[in-house]
């Protein structure tokens, strides 16, 4: 898209028709299309395409925004809970990642505005092989999330039961001094193994995020395998006291995660390939400080990509 | 992608390419496929949705002929629920939205505003292909096995039928991206390509329904477009949002699906109500009364009808408090509403009224709009609505302001704009009888169906109680006759064009700058960048001129104007 | 709005930041230090962010500090990264009209979403017993 509002700037139209001033222009700027005045004037309207482009990007995640919000308004004992199986290692280096993107290509565009062919050049690589960064971190942890099961809806059928994970454990050890953090894990006297649980569950709505009650740690009966299915061929895990009990439909969390970064991936795939015709175009020399709007939109639709990761990251990763 | 538009001829001085239009500029196929004037794609937009208005017809003549008897009259109940699906589906996503902005809007507006082209010409033919590849989708499952959902795409049973949803949910995913583009392109249009003179307040009021209208495709759009997506992540993998076996939550699905959707309505009605404007000032011969109120409530019919969305959910356990709220603003979206109308009919007050076709069809718009937008009203009420519910009342309210309103002046446009369009008169008694046929057949068709909707008929059953029989009878015959009307419409539409062109450059006097451009357009739309120095609405400088047979324009010195010859 | 759209790109600082001797007053060129400065300041903030997570003050604040952290970060982006402080205002104008619409579309769907719940449990508790 970004590709598309840009791509009406190399237009090798003759003027024809009007008979104006700006005919001159015209013959002399290849890159000036017929139906614009100047390339400003054919900049500001790129510029102001691009725009409303981004507002169409900003709604359009603003869908998986309002899933989230009201998921975990309804349910925010998943959210605490499912948090842990995500790394916030990952998440915050794919942040630094992406804000380092960020400058690059910001500074492409100040190379193109100056006439830096060279710097240029280089930025618009390096906004791409940071691209690839993100997206390789993201197949790590991808992958991860696939050989642990922690996939979404129904198919969620972990690995690991969350106190084994590195992350609730030191969670849990910091949390040890707060009185309120000990709280929110649900110390559930009954809490043996997570069969008991089941049986014992009472099926009552959590309220609070605070205050796992335990409504069963069955999730979505007929939907997915209870843990005790799940569990055959792994042996069954004795909980430690204190540890939390699952709380039901777990998967939506990872139904969430997979598709708002899902999206936001193929956004970044997206950038890439954008950034990819802008070099070519660039190689071509077809940039210069009277001519730069393609590699201002392209900024531009980057910068909303990083924009939409930083709300990403604490939503999903940083979950108290 | 180089245009192949771009040959050398285009070089010559517009002198001598006067007999040359945009119609006649390049020839062949790819000529029209690789096009990127905007009128050529208003063509090809207006075929298709005519097309599409052809086979969504179609369904609902076949629907109406399975209502003539309870139970069994031609097809099975599934097929019924297929047909009605398709019948909608296709009117919403392939007809009414794109009708007026994507198919006129793209002709007129950049003609209206005095543009050489839209903003984006490539994204614009992009929007076309869109159209294209959307449309084959969604009727692409008539082949394999349609989808029985109902337009609305309702969890949980879209998540749960065993009918091929996917293509369906993935063509209007991607017909919204077609609209989106279109609204972008029309937006920046309007804010960067308005020529020396040409204020916002003196833009023609179509235009002000056009960016109003783009306004809430561009800001709608993209949640019907997730929506749409987590709708078939859902089928695929069971993500479990909309789900509540797992933990979800089906009413968020219609929370979703009406943000977009309600926004959707104004997005079929609000260019209606730009082209009645033109049509009702044309055709009165009077200065619009009331302009900048007409274009400032387009805006506020855009704003305001993102506020309401609530009011699809009454019934559906929506909260109390949520459902006053949207009940509270769907009232006063009427006020918007109201001014329109008293404004066009303040404006026909001692006009010098032409009953020409398209000013019938605007006629016609005024009386059945006014009455789908007050049961409208009727809906808004929440007690009401609990009683009237899916019924056949709401059939029949959105199908006299879809059918009636969007539709309808869909169809004027198409008359006021066709001898520019193509640079040929139509047949005016045909066009007159068959604009009368509609009336009466609309009327007949949908006024029985608010009976049947308040004696109890549930909307979108395949069978019905005995009692029912004779309305519903009545309702199918109202069908067939519009059918025929539409059959009279297409057979003189087509045989115009077999004729020589003999449209004048301004067959109706009308003052917005299309009109002063030949019949068809140049393909640089102006031989003489227009000159924009008054509001659109100023007709006493036109005087009718018998060997144009149109209207032509008098300089302040008493000579016609000579862009306006056809040079004939 | 119609004034604006004709008028030069006028802020005082269009002209400070040039250099090469090249006047081409299409757009504003963004100086290296303010560039860096940004990002550094985005770096440090995404240090914030992480750290604040290890401190526990409630489930409420910590989400509120954290989009507001978020919230700053993105103001930084948009203000310098995307030059709006230096662009048309009708461009901030639709990019804050645009988070007028989704914070409307998702407080009303908020506001709605405790009805479905009731029914909800009471089909677990008829499956799950």
């Amino acid at each position: 898209m970004a590709q598309l509002v840009a791509d009406q700037l190399p237009q090798h139209e003759p003027s024809g028709g009007h008979g104006h001033a700006q005919d001159a222009e015209h013959a002399n700027n290849p890159f000036l299309a017929h139906h614009f005045d100047t390339p400003k004037h054919q900049f500001e309207a790129g510029k102001l395409g691009i725009w409303i482009f981004l507002i169409t990007e900003i709604l359009f995640f603003g869908g998986l925004f309002c899933a989230y919000a009201v998921y975990r308004a309804m349910h925010p004992e998943v959210f605490v809970y499912a948090h842990y199986y995500l790394d916030t290692f990952w998440g915050a280096l794919n942040t630094g990642v992406l804000i380092l993107s960020s400058l690059t290509a910001a500074w492409a565009v100040r190379n193109a505005q100056l006439g830096e062919q060279k710097k240029l050049v280089f930025n618009i690589i390096a906004t791409i092989t940071l691209a690839f960064c993100f997206l390789g971190v993201k197949y790590v942890e991808y992958s991860h999330k696939f050989h642990e099961q922690t996939l979404p809806g129904r198919y969620f059928n972990p690995e690991h039961e969350v106190w084994e994970l590195p992350s609730y454990q030191r969670a849990h050890a910091r949390s040890a001094h707060h009185e309120s953090e000990a709280q929110a894990h649900a110390v559930e006297p009954q809490a043996g193994t997570i069969g008991e649980v089941a049986a014992a569950a009472t099926g009552t709505t959590p309220v609070a995020p605070g205050a796992v009650p335990a409504p069963g740690a069955v999730p979505a009966p007929g939907a997915a395998p209870a843990p005790a299915e799940a569990g055959e061929g792994k042996e069954a895990k004795v909980a430690p006291p204190g540890a939390p009990v699952r709380p039901r439909n777990v998967g939506v969390f990872f139904s969430i995660y997979f598709c708002m970064t899902g999206l936001h991936g193929i956004h970044v795939i997206a950038g890439i390939i954008t950034w990819a015709w802008i070099l070519r175009r660039t190689l071509r020399g077809e940039f210069g400080p009277s001519h730069f709007g393609a590699v201002d939109y392209a900024a531009l639709y980057w910068h909303l990509v990083d924009l939409i990761w930083i709300y990403l990251f604490p939503l999903l990763y940083l979950i108290h | 992608m180089t245009s192949p538009s771009a040959t050398a001829d285009v070089l010559a001085p517009p002198a001598e390419s006067d007999s040359d239009n945009y119609l006649t500029h390049d020839k062949g196929i790819l000529s029209w496929l690789l096009t990127l004037d905007h009128k050529r794609i208003g063509v090809m937009y207006l075929m298709c949705v005519l097309g599409a208005f052809a086979l969504g017809g179609l369904f609902a003549l076949l629907v109406r002929t399975e209502l003539l008897t309870p139970g069994k009259t031609i097809v099975e109940h599934d097929t019924y629920n297929q047909l009605f699906t398709l019948h909608g589906a296709v009117m919403v996503f392939l007809v009414i939205i794109p009708g007026i902005p994507a198919a006129l809007g793209n002709f007129v507006l950049p003609l209206q505003l005095g543009a050489k082209d839209v903003a984006f010409p490539r994204l614009n033919l992009a929007s076309w292909y869109l159209w294209v590849v959307g449309a084959l989708f969604l009727v692409a499952s008539l082949v394999t096995n349609a989808a029985d959902t109902g337009w609305t795409f309702y969890t949980p049973y879209s998540t749960t039928t065993t009918t091929s949803v996917i293509p369906a949910l993935f063509g209007a995913f991607i017909l919204g991206f077609s609209s989106i583009f279109t609204g972008l392109n029309f937006i920046t249009t309007m804010h960067k390509l308005r020529p020396p003179g040409m204020t916002w307040f003196r833009m023609p009021l179509f235009l002000w329904a056009l960016y109003s209208t783009a306004v809430i495709q561009v800001l709608a759009t993209p949640v019907l477009a997730i929506t749409l997506l987590l709708l078939i992540v859902e089928r695929f993998v069971g993500i479990g949002i909309f789900d509540p076996a797992l933990g979800g939550d089906p009413v968020l699905f219609q929370h979703f699906f009406w943000f977009y959707s309600h926004p959707a309505v104004y997005i079929m009605i609000v260019p209606a109500f730009g082209v009645v404007s033109e049509i009702i000032a044309s055709f009165s011969r009077k200065r619009i009364f009331g302009y900048k109120f007409i274009a400032l409530s387009s805006v506020a019919i855009a704003i305001l009808g993102f506020l309401v969305w609530g009011h699809h959910l009454f019934v559906s356990g929506q909260s109390v408090l949520a459902g006053t709220i949207f009940s509270g603003i769907t009232f006063l979206i009427a006020i918007p509403t109201a001014i329109k109308v008293f404004n066009w009919i303040a404006t026909m007050y001692k006009g010098r009224i032409h009953l020409d076709t398209p000013m019938l069809y605007a006629l016609f718009f005024l009386w059945v709009f006014s009455i789908g937008g007050l049961t409208g009203i009727m809906l808004g009420v929440m007690s009401l609505d609990v009683h009237l519910h899916d019924t056949y009342f709401v059939v029949a309210h959105f199908h006299y302001v879809m059918m009636g309103g969007a539709v309808t002046a869909f169809f004027g446009g198409l008359h006021f704009w066709w001898p520019k369009m193509f640079g040929r008169m139509y047949d005016e008694k045909w066009g007159r009888t068959a604009c009368g046929l509609l009336f009466v057949g609309l009327n007949l068709t949908f006024f029985p169906q608010f009976i049947l909707g308040t004696r109890g008929m549930p909307r979108r059953y395949y069978n019905y109680l005995p009692e029912f029989q004779p309305l519903h009878q009545l309702s199918s015959m109202g069908a067939y006759l519009m059918g025929i009307a539409f059959l009279i419409v297409a057979i003189y539409l087509l045989r115009s064009l077999r004729k020589p062109m003999d449209a004048p450059a301004n067959p109706w006097g009308a003052n917005t700058l299309e009109w002063r451009t030949v019949s068809p357009p140049p393909y640089y739309n102006f031989h003489e960048a227009p000159e924009v120095a008054e509001g659109p609405y100023e007709y006493a400088d036109w005087v009718y001129d018998k060997r144009e047979r149109g209207y032509v324009r008098k300089t302040r010195g008493g000579t016609p104007h000579p862009g306006t010859s056809t040079g004939s | 709005m119609s004034t604006h759209q004709h008028s030069t790109n006028g802020s005082p600082e269009s002209g400070n930041e040039r250099r090469d001797g090249h006047h081409d007053e299409i757009a504003h060129v963004t100086p290296m230090k303010l560039l860096f400065g940004v990002w550094g300041a985005l770096m440090i903030l995404t240090v914030v962010t992480v750290a604040v997570t290890l401190i526990d003050f409630g489930a409420h604040t910590n989400l509120i500090i954290a989009m507001a952290i978020a919230t700053i970060k993105a103001g930084l982006v948009v203000t310098y990264f995307m030059h709006l402080r230096w662009d048309r205002p009708f461009h901030t104008l639709i990019f804050l009209g645009s988070l007028l619409f989704v914070s409307l579309f998702i407080s009303m769907t908020l506001l709605d979403r405790s009805e479905y719940q009731g029914s909800i449990e009471e089909m677990y508790l008829k499956k799950g017993q």
